[in-house]
């Protein structure tokens, strides 16, 4: 997949009315994938879901300090490796210690993590001194 | 949110006219099912025929109208799933929770039985 190379770097409000944009986004990028030899609509939903479900994570999660917070996204990909990381400036918590849906209860919630981690193939949360990252990366192939 | 509501033969249908049901506006859906069967609706079905798009918080308001039917006594159903909405509940097993149909009227046609 040489020549495949794709930096996209966004910043937008905290807001779930910017879920759509972030999305069509994802989308976007999985159909310009000349050389992607899987089902690209597939890819694009994928990427749309992830997208949605990691931004409304950190919206969940941005700081109280400041009103008008921003979420920033970066989604690169280089040959075949897609990497995404959604940062926020919350108080964070450890990805670790979210259980997986317990599907023999119906629970309103608790789903959009196990969304992440079924499509992507890593997914990692972590803290610098300013501010949490959750990565997500996948082959494309 | 755009939904459009239409009663047939007891069953209030409810279209979701979005092509997104995500975070953004899945709390508006829920309350509106919520309403219906807070009023005596007993039989609602939700047509997801416009709907492109959903996400865990889409899934978790028709869980919660499938939860409120229960405790009222009533049925939520199903119909029109794009087959790539259809694919997340299958990945959330929720495809075994739903009774889902290919149409409106399939569906109504159920709720008659």
């Amino acid at each position: 997949m040489a020549g495949n190379t794709i930096e996209v770097d966004i910043k937008v409000p905290n807001k779930t009315r910017y879920l759509s944009l972030i999305g069509k986004i994802g989308e976007d990028i999985a159909r310009e994938l000349e050389k992607y030899s899987g089902d690209k609509e597939t890819l694009a939903y994928h990427l749309n879901l992830v997208l949605t479900e990691a931004m409304v994570n950190a919206i969940k999660h941005a700081g109280p300090k400041e009103p008008e917070k921003q979420v920033r996204i970066v989604i690169s990909i280089h040959a075949d490796d897609l990497t995404i990381r959604v940062y926020d400036d919350g108080q964070g918590f450890d990805i670790n210690s979210i259980p997986p849906p317990n599907f023999e209860e119906l629970e309103d919630r608790g789903r959009g993590i196990f969304l992440i981690r079924s499509l992507m193939d890593t997914v990692y949360y972590r803290k610098n001194c300013k501010e949490n990252i959750l990565e997500m990366k996948k082959k494309l192939v | 949110m755009n939904l459009v509501n239409e009663t047939r033969n007891e069953v209030v249908v409810v279209y979701v006219k979005e092509e997104r049901l995500d975070a953004h506006n899945s709390a508006e859906l829920k309350s509106a099912v919520q309403k219906l069967f807070e009023d005596g609706t007993k039989n609602v079905l939700v047509d997801l025929k416009d709907v492109r798009f959903i996400d865990s918080s889409g899934l978790g308001a028709l869980v919660s109208g499938f939860k409120n039917a229960i405790s009222h006594q009533g049925n939520l159903k199903l119909s029109s799933l794009q087959s790539q909405v259809k694919s997340m509940f299958e990945l959330t097993r929720l495809h075994r929770v739903f009774e889902i149909f290919p149409s409106a009227a399939e569906a109504i046609e159920n709720f008659q039985q």
